[in-house]
């Protein structure tokens, strides 16, 4: 049994889908069950993430391996057992999702069509999302990582914008295309090592001619999941279509499950293939954060442009993740959880202004910081986050990835850093034309400032965004161990190779 | 010799001369009566399969083993399923005779003769009692062309079929000097003659008929269209699993030695299956014709595990048949439940809207059909893992890769019926359902869903089964 005394994992992951059981209940005319559901959906993220909470202070940082792990058999014959458990690096994915969902939860509010369906779907998307970061076995990490599929096809689908059956399909396809490539990889790396144990898988040699096939699997698979250029295209229309809430939790969530990919299985599993990946992974990433910054200065809407930030935003979390030193895994974790609670942020100013009527188009407003000084406050915090502020998450993030690359390639760590120049330019675009400016329309004027949902939902982000940015070390000492961990197994993996190379010279 | 593993066999066969004895001195049209008559004994011969003892009959003719105990639960389930389902539908459709609860039984037992067969000779009669049973349910609505077509269609390819397979039969005896299994594998354990190795092509082809394995899957979409959408679910589950059992029977058993010969036969009608079964279904506009091609596509799937020819081959070939035969069954409670103003509607874009008028109905499809594409955490999703599994540990990668890309077209035309529930804006105003068709989608639905959570009973009966049969 795990230190908790009950399996708390199993219980954070499965006890949304009592809240869907509920839901699912729920009778009486259509106004009564809406606004039961909301209620319901919120109460029961919110007990979940006390529980997440208690998870933290339980956690012991002082050690790498997994903690609180549960095992029970499961499909006999295959050998493949249910088994949870989280290290330092997985805990802070989960609470993020934990966190997110409820202001998720809470930016649903407007939504009035169909409210039982949206928040059982949204419950089940947390469940898998929980589930996906807390898994320690691989087919059961594959089952939750490709069942977020289910409801996001039809949050993005049902409740999305103009263009949303052509943004669902094109999700759908290219995620599932991404992922059943991840299972051929699965089951060959399964036939390697007898097991579909995370644990063991970690520590099980792979041929490196091999790795690199493995390699190319699990890229079209993360690779799509994280947005990597080029292979992100699905993105802008997804989140562009998808409704708010879907589109915080792709943005703040799910694009960190291919992330998390990387990290749990790419880079510690096939280090041969990683370090020779890692000048193509750089080149994505460093593409990513020059060129999409680009795209996104030229954006006209605002969601849009959020949108494009977020796959920049993304090239820095791959190239932390490949510099393979403790501070760029480092700062690529903490920029995960950096850039979750910012986008998230930033999409809910885009949505505040959604919900008053407003259109995304940057021409069309401006001139919002005299009547709406709060919201402008904020939206100013999460840009000012987003373009990697000192004091702000941001920063330390963007900072931590940019030492790390600088101790593997001075080039990387220039071109990544011009990323946080212009990560401000297409910013501060976009406050100028949103706060500043005149009103292009009389109608702005009219505008009220936040109300008491929208507080709820903004000041948690920003105090969280504050806390990271000005006392970051209540968050990396916990990530400390397994980073260390996990970069000295790759340069211990690596080491013998070199040293026949150098023989065979 | 005891008489007790025959049991399942004779209540059936009694059992479904006393129903027609019944129907046929009875005064009035019997066929719910019938219908429930023939569930009883289906309920009460699926009792008696689980606790008969293994063992042979009649000198070797046929065997029971936990395999063949297996393969028959799973063709009594589907016929039970079926059986529920024809209720309602053949009385708003006026076909509703009695006859054909009895021609389901008739053909279930064919099935189980033909399962539990230990020589060609019980085999084929066994083949041929089911395959007549089915051609007559074909043509059920005997006033409709297009079930009369289908019928028809039927027969002269199936006849074909079992031509087929009775000269590829004859092939082998006249080769190897027997027709006994037992014999048969002891005889081509070191080899074969170029005769045998044709004969066994002929029984392999016969049997792809039946099982509907491209490129012998002509008759399959006409045929589910044209047949009345109950006997199209029983066509799409026990037949099904019925053949396909055999077909492991056979190549396992009396061909196990030539496993080399073989298996790239069987690489190939499940290449050709899986591909055949995405790329066809795309452009259907008609359920019926969409999931025909499916079933194509699945067995292509399941014949992946054969192709393994190992012990988890045929367990995964197992495991996928019982999660398909669930899928499908529940996928055809939705088409029948697919009426508008008392007449059947059978279009996808008769779908659009229903997620808001019946959103049970529309999940329960939306299940469905995203368990046949195989996204976890459904049903479909571990039958695909089994099958790949057995096939990349048999070292049969391009089988595994071809059944990766064919899942993903394949997920293209299930996800298209998805959004047309869910996403197209329509009315379709079907009318109320019977209690029996609501109650077979949603156990279908139930276990489709569930079976994440508590899989391991049908994995280690799949196990137990796949052991019993490779010895």
């Amino acid at each position: 049994m795990n230190q908790a005394g009950f399996p708390i994992l199993s219980l954070i992951t499965f006890l949304p889908l009592v809240g869907v059981l509920y839901l699912a209940t729920l009778r009486g005319d259509e106004a009564a069950v809406a606004r039961n559901a909301r209620f319901a959906a919120l109460w029961t993220s919110l007990v979940v993430l006390a529980l997440g909470i208690y998870l933290w202070t339980a956690f012991n940082p002082a050690v790498a391996g997994f903690q609180f792990v549960e095992t029970v058999p499961w499909l006999t014959g295959l050998e493949v057992q249910y088994r949870m458990g989280v290290d330092g690096i997985s805990l802070f994915l989960i609470l993020l999702t934990l966190f997110i969902t409820p202001i998720a939860i809470l930016s649903a509010w407007p939504i009035k069509r169909r409210v039982r369906e949206f928040m059982i779907a949204f419950l089940l998307l947390e469940t898998m999302m929980v589930g996906m970061f807390a898994a320690l076995d691989f087919v059961v990490f594959y089952i939750f990582f490709e069942a977020v599929l289910l409801p996001m096809y039809l949050i993005i689908g049902i409740w999305g914008g103009e263009k949303r059956i052509f943004a669902a399909v094109k999700f759908f396809i290219f995620t599932l295309a991404g992922s059943l490539f991840m299972l051929l990889a699965l089951v060959w790396m399964w036939r390697n090592a007898g097991t579909t144990d995370i644990v063991t898988l970690l520590h099980t040699p792979i041929p490196p001619r091999i790795q690199m096939w493995l390699f190319i699997a699990f890229l079209a698979s993360f690779g799509v999941k994280a947005a990597v250029w080029p292979l992100h295209t699905w993105l802008p229309d997804a989140y562009g279509e998808a409704p708010l809430p879907g589109t915080i939790m792709l943005a703040a969530v799910m694009s960190k499950m291919g992330a998390y990919g990387f990290l749990r299985f790419a880079a510690p599993m096939l280090p041969q293939a990683s370090a020779a990946a890692a000048p193509l992974m750089f080149t994505l990433g460093v593409v990513a954060v020059i060129y999409v910054s680009y795209v996104a200065l030229a954006q006209t809407d605002m969601k849009r442009m959020i949108a494009y930030s977020s796959v920049a935003h993304m090239g820095v979390i791959i190239i932390g993740i490949f510099t393979f030193t403790v501070e760029g895994v480092e700062g690529a974790l903490f920029q995960m959880l950096s850039h979750g609670i910012v986008i998230a942020g930033l999409f809910i100013c885009s949505g505040i202004l959604l919900a008053r009527g407003e259109t995304m188009a940057l021409s069309r407003l401006g001139g919002l910081a005299q009547k709406m000084p709060v919201y402008a406050a904020a939206l100013m915090l999460f840009s000012l986050a987003n373009m990697g502020l000192p004091g702000t998450s941001g920063f330390i993030g963007e900072i931590l990835v940019i030492v790390g690359a600088l101790k593997v390639n001075f080039w990387v760590s220039l071109l990544g850093a011009a990323g946080m120049v212009l990560g401000a330019a297409y910013m501060l675009v976009l406050l100028r034309a949103v706060l500043f400016d005149k009103y292009t329309r009389p109608e702005l004027a009219g505008l009220k400032d936040l109300t008491a949902g929208e507080y709820a939902m903004l000041v948690p982000l920003a105090v969280m965004v504050l806390w990271l940015g000005i006392y970051p070390s209540s968050f990396t000492h916990i990530f400390d161990a397994p980073v260390t961990a996990m970069v000295q197994a790759h340069v211990a993996a690596l080491a013998p190779h070199t040293a026949i190379a150098m023989v065979s010279k | 010799m005891s008489f007790a593993p025959l049991i399942p066999a004779l209540l059936l066969g009694l059992g479904g001369m006393a129903l027609l004895m019944f129907g046929v001195f009875s005064r009035r049209e019997r066929a719910t009566c019938c219908t429930v008559g023939a569930l009883i004994l289906l309920v009460l011969a699926a009792g008696f399969t689980l606790v008969a003892p293994a063992g042979k009959l009649f000198g070797g003719l046929l065997v029971t083993s936990t395999f063949t105990r297996f393969a028959d639960v799973l063709v009594m389930l589907g016929a039970a399923a079926a059986l529920i389902l024809s209720v309602d539908y053949n009385r708003r459709e006026s076909i509703a005779r009695f006859e054909y609860p009895v021609l389901v039984l008739f053909s279930v037992l064919g099935m189980i003769v033909m399962i539990s067969s230990a020589d060609f000779m019980t085999l084929y009669v066994g083949f041929e009692l089911q395959s007549l049973a089915l051609y007559i349910c074909a043509a059920m609505a005997r006033d409709s062309l297009r079930s009369t077509e289908a019928g028809l269609k039927y027969f002269v390819l199936g006849a074909l079929a079992s031509g087929l397979l009775v000269y590829g039969i004859s092939l082998v005896y006249g080769f190897a000097g027997t027709t006994n299994f037992a014999s048969l594998a002891a005889i081509l354990a070191h080899g074969a003659g170029y005769g045998t190795v044709i004969g066994i092509v002929f029984v392999l082809v016969g049997l792809a008929f039946k099982i509907s394995a491209a490129p012998f899957h002509m008759w399959t979409p006409d045929v589910y269209e044209g047949s009345p959408s109950p006997v199209t679910a029983f066509f799409g589950t026990a037949p099904k699993v019925a053949t396909m059992a055999l077909l492991l029977a056979v190549m396992i058993g009396p061909f196990g030695g030539l496993l080399h010969q073989w298996q790239t036969l069987v690489e190939i009608l499940s290449i050709i299956s899986m591909a055949l079964g995405a790329l066809a279904a795309i452009g259907q506009t008609n359920l019926k014709r969409l999931l025909a091609y499916s079933s194509i596509g699945h067995m292509g799937y399941a014949l992946m595990g054969l192709a393994a020819g190992t012990v988890a081959g045929i367990q995964a070939t197992l495991i996928y048949m019982a999660i398909y035969v669930v899928m499908s069954f529940g996928s055809f409670a939705c088409v029948i439940a697919m009426r508008r103003r008392g007449q059947a509607v059978e279009t996808i874009a008769d779908l659009a809207g229903l997620s808001a008028e019946k959103p049970g109905f529309a999940l329960a499809l939306a299940i469905f059909m995203w368990a046949m594409a195989g996204i976890p955490p459904l049903s479909g999703f571990f039958g695909k893992l089994y099958v790949f599994s057995a096939a990349v540990n048999a070292g049969l990668d391009t089988l595994a890769v071809v059944g990766v890309v064919t899942s993903i077209i394949g997920a293209f035309y299930y996800l298209r019926v998805i959004k047309v529930m869910y996403f197209d804006a329509g009315r379709p105003e079907f009318d109320p359902m019977a209690g029996g068709v609501r109650f077979v989608m949603a156990v279908g639905a139930i276990v489709t869903c569930l079976f994440v959570f508590i899989p391991g009973p049908l994995v280690s009966a799949a196990d137990a089964a796949a052991r019993a049969l490779m010895g």
